[in-house]
């Protein structure tokens, strides 16, 4: 270990509370706008960075290697504090700014306890070092998070925008919203053919009334779709197709092939039930 | 990426009947290695399935080498079917689509083509074929 | 070579494919399936593919040929139970499957037969 790792190590050994305290200070612990829980989870998070240093710095690991293996337990702790910053929603300056922090209380420790000037420098230099190291740790991670949660939002976000509905006993439908793209009318085709077998329905009506345009690639993936429920053994019906798309699937000469259409998809509700053998009256 | 996938490449005898089961367990294995959805998974082992058997029944026998790919973080496994058949004669006719219409070749090419993101296809009549597909991840 | 069984209920047979078969088997089992239906004079014939991850084009082939052969010996046949994975492959592959009857599960596949037979009855007035 170096000596000016050894002179860290031993601040840190030494003067842990008080450099905790400081850190804390410094990183604004003190703000009112601070939650009491808010403040233990950052004390817990600061000390936890201060033991698992110290230990490393123990092993004698090299703050320029911060990959090494002793700096495994710092990073995980970094990480953990990074991913939880990330999921509540503040910045990655946030993230790096308390962990900048750290160096404020640790420059005052060496200058008040390191007599040579020269040693001094040669501390603040490693511990400049590290805490950089540390910190760069911090918004690497807390952009992973970061991608990680967009992916999901957007997963869900894909789910949401096309339910499979139950509409009755056996009937299911699927009211598509905004453009169709290739990506999105696959993984509709996948939901619905699981919902199929599922809920044991026989028949799915896709509803296309939010759907603006239909170009060649979209009726084939519909097409599609609707071959595959019938592979399957149920029925598809597409309502709401609108006059314009209806121009447009001729002028294109998609043939529909047998397709069922019906306007509205209280029409196709309608047929279904009807061939199911329900007689819909009104009482008063 | 920390997940190891067994081995990164490999061939299989594809010669008879039974080679054909076995390709088809050998990419189901290799798929779910790679975590492919199970639709992907389906295309790519029902696209083996058909080649194998083109590799048996026209090809005289050959074998079937794969690889997995990594490129930055896309991961994805290519099948290549070889053989040192007959060749195919007419390579256009037998991309031709005609399970019906009694056209093309009987092949199932363009329907493999289908399943699969990447389709190459080289024969040379007297010499052999080979027919290469990947899927990506 | 192992035989896919063919179960009789009544007037129908019924045959659960659960392996990955070799194609010898499915031409077996084609074979075996017509030579049930004369015998047997069964009406209908139920397979069920629940358990069968891929079904390619000699499998769909063998199904649509099983179909052919059950109608002209004046027997239905419907086939259970496609997974989805399956479906949009086929579907992708560009098989039809035309003229072959599919259902969701056995339970409505039975349905499908029991409503075909009283189809197929001959009503002799006299």
């Amino acid at each position: 270990m170096t000596q000016q790792s050894q002179a860290v190590l031993g601040l840190l050994a030494q003067h842990e509370e008080q450099i905790v305290s400081e850190w804390l200070q410094e990183a604004g612990a003190a703000s009112s706008r601070l939650t009491d829980a808010q403040r233990r989870t950052m004390q817990g998070e600061a000390t936890e960075i201060v033991r698992t240093a110290r230990a490393a710095l123990e092993a004698g690991a090299d703050p320029e290697d911060f990959r090494a293996a002793p700096w495994a337990p710092l990073r995980e702790v970094l990480e953990g504090l990074s991913r939880s910053r990330a999921a509540q929603g503040q910045s990655a300056g946030d993230t790096s700014v308390f962990v900048l922090a750290f160096k404020r209380p640790m420059f005052l420790a060496l200058q008040r306890n390191l007599a040579d000037p020269k040693a001094q420098l040669e501390g603040v230099w490693t511990l400049s070092l590290l805490v950089d190291r540390m910190a760069q740790w911090t918004v690497t991670t807390y952009q992973e998070t970061r991608e990680d949660i967009i992916q999901r939002q957007q997963q869900d976000l894909l789910e949401l925008s096309t339910p499979v509905i139950k509409l009755w006993e056996g009937v299911l439908a699927v009211p598509m919203i905004g453009t169709l793209d290739s990506s999105r009318t696959q993984m509709v085709m996948e939901t619905l053919l699981e919902k199929i077998v599922e809920t044991g329905s026989t028949l799915a009506i896709i509803d296309i009334t939010g759907v603006p345009t239909v170009d060649t690639l979209v009726a084939q993936h519909l097409l599609k779709t609707v071959s595959a429920i019938r592979l399957m053994g149920a029925e598809c019906v597409i309502s709401g197709i609108r006059p314009q798309i209806a121009q447009t699937i001729v002028h294109l000469g998609i043939d529909l092939e047998g397709i069922a259409s019906k306007a509205t998809l209280a029409d196709a509700l309608s047929l279904a039930l009807r061939q199911r053998g329900y007689v819909i009256t009104r009482t008063a | 990426m920390s997940s190891t996938v067994e081995t990164l490449q490999g061939t299989l005898p594809v010669r008879t009947e039974e080679d054909i089961v076995a390709s088809r367990q050998k990419v189901r294995a290799l798929t779910q290695q790679l975590k492919f959805s199970l639709v992907d998974q389906t295309k790519m082992i029902t696209a083996a399935s058909e080649l194998s058997r083109n590799t048996v029944v026209h090809g005289g026998g050959g074998q079937m080498r794969w690889e997995v790919l990594e490129q930055g973080l896309k991961r994805g496994l290519r099948l290549h079917f070889e053989d040192t058949g007959p060749g195919i004669p007419d390579v256009q006719l037998a991309l031709t689509d005609g399970w019906t219409s009694g056209g093309g070749m009987g092949l199932g090419l363009p329907g493999s083509k289908r399943l699969v993101h990447e389709f190459d296809l080289q024969s040379t009549p007297g010499r052999g074929t080979q027919v290469s597909i990947t899927r990506w991840k | 070579m192992y035989r896919i069984p063919i179960l009789q209920m009544g007037q129908t047979l019924l045959v659960t494919i659960q392996v990955d078969m070799e194609d010898q088997m499915a031409l077996a089992l084609q074979d075996d399936l017509a030579n049930k239906i004369s015998t047997s004079g069964a009406k209908g014939v139920l397979i069920d593919i629940s358990a069968l991850e891929i079904v390619d084009s000699f499998v769909g082939r063998m199904l649509a040929g099983i179909s052919g052969i059950s109608r002209i010996l004046d027997a239905t046949t419907v086939v259970v139970g496609m997974q989805p994975a399956v479906a949009i492959t086929l579907v992708e592959l560009g098989l039809s499957l035309q003229g072959v009857r599919t259902a969701l599960n056995v339970e409505r596949g039975m349905e499908l037969l029991a409503q075909s037979g009283k189809e197929s009855e001959l009503v002799v007035h006299r």
